[in-house]
């Protein structure tokens, strides 16, 4: 443990062939924690590395198909959309998706109103339903810039809000983690839900883009 | 849970220094907003954090903003919004 830590408060960091490496930079503080708590609860036989390594394994396997299924769900079932709108947790727990210690808050997408949702002090996310955030989810500027000048930004992914609608930005600051449920696009009546999950992108449930018409 | 707020109050966020985890932003900082839902009681982050138990829970409610109270130079709607968590000990009716 000593000389690990010790390797790993310098830069000249060796690659030992441990599974969990670190970029090849100084630890920030609270790296250096982490490793120190996690080589100690290993030591005591408290946790063991191939459940550390399951861990891992789990949170970077979730993707964006819960989330896309949920939303599908919401646009062919108008009870199911009530009930994710007024208890979202409760609803995504017919997926199987447990929200604590957070709560869920969906927001929905309508002809009048566009919603954004972004964390300015930190990268608060709905993980459990959309797995690991885009890195630029996580960036500075997009954390200042969605608060102050949505608009832009919206621009800037390609995403055209008529002059007329009205924008809604959400700070995830705190205990709620957000979904924006997009606008069903058009040309798509007779589709499965099935198909219709097919079509729902990341970026349209954190409210960046809108999800285009098939054939568009 | 007591609760000071309703839906619809017009509330104003403190403009007190606090270092630490607090988990309102600067930018809402003595601005005044609405009410927009009660959310509940949940534990105080800014003793959780620190290993703490974060008693007694604090009521948490969402606060819509017009994005022009924020923003002198908004660029947008008058409509636009902005709406985010804030615990109650950071309210003061408006």
């Amino acid at each position: 443990m000593s000389d690990h830590h010790h390797d790993l408060v310098h830069a000249t960091h060796t690659h030992d062939g441990k599974p969990i490496q670190n970029d090849d930079r100084p630890p920030i503080e609270a790296e250096t924690l982490e490793t120190a708590v996690r080589e100690l609860l290993m030591e005591k036989g408290v946790i063991s590395a191939d459940e550390v390594r399951q861990a891992i394994e789990m949170m970077d396997s979730r993707g964006t198909d819960l989330g896309a299924k949920i939303v599908a769900r919401a646009w062919v079932d108008d009870d199911f959309k009530q009930r994710l709108l007024s208890e979202g947790d409760a609803a995504v727990r017919e997926f199987g998706v447990d929200m604590r210690p957070t709560e869920l808050c969906v927001v929905e997408n309508t002809a009048e109103v566009h919603n954004m949702v972004v964390c300015t002090l930190c990268s608060c996310y709905p993980r459990a339903i959309l797995g690991i955030p885009p890195a630029w989810y996580k960036r500075r500027d997009y954390r200042a810039r969605a608060v102050r000048e949505p608009r832009s930004i919206l621009a800037e992914f390609g995403t055209a809000i008529p002059e007329q609608k009205q924008v809604r930005v959400h700070d995830s600051n705190a205990d709620l983690r957000y979904l924006v449920l997009p606008q069903r696009p058009a040309g798509t009546d007779d589709w499965s839900e099935e198909q219709l999950a097919a079509l729902v992108s990341r970026d349209s449930m954190i409210g960046v883009a809108d999800i285009r018409s098939p054939g568009e | 849970m007591e609760r000071k707020f309703e839906p619809g109050d017009a509330v104003r966020v403190l403009e007190r220094n606090q270092p630490g985890h607090v988990r309102t932003p600067l930018y809402v900082r003595g601005k005044v907003g609405v009410i927009e839902r009660v959310v509940g009681s949940f534990p105080n982050p800014e003793t959780l954090a620190y290993g703490q138990s974060g008693l007694p829970y604090k009521m948490l409610y969402r606060v819509n903003f017009a994005q022009q109270t924020l923003w002198s130079d908004y660029d947008g709607r008058p409509e636009d919004t902005l709406e985010i968590e804030i615990y109650e000990h950071w309210l003061e009716p408006a």
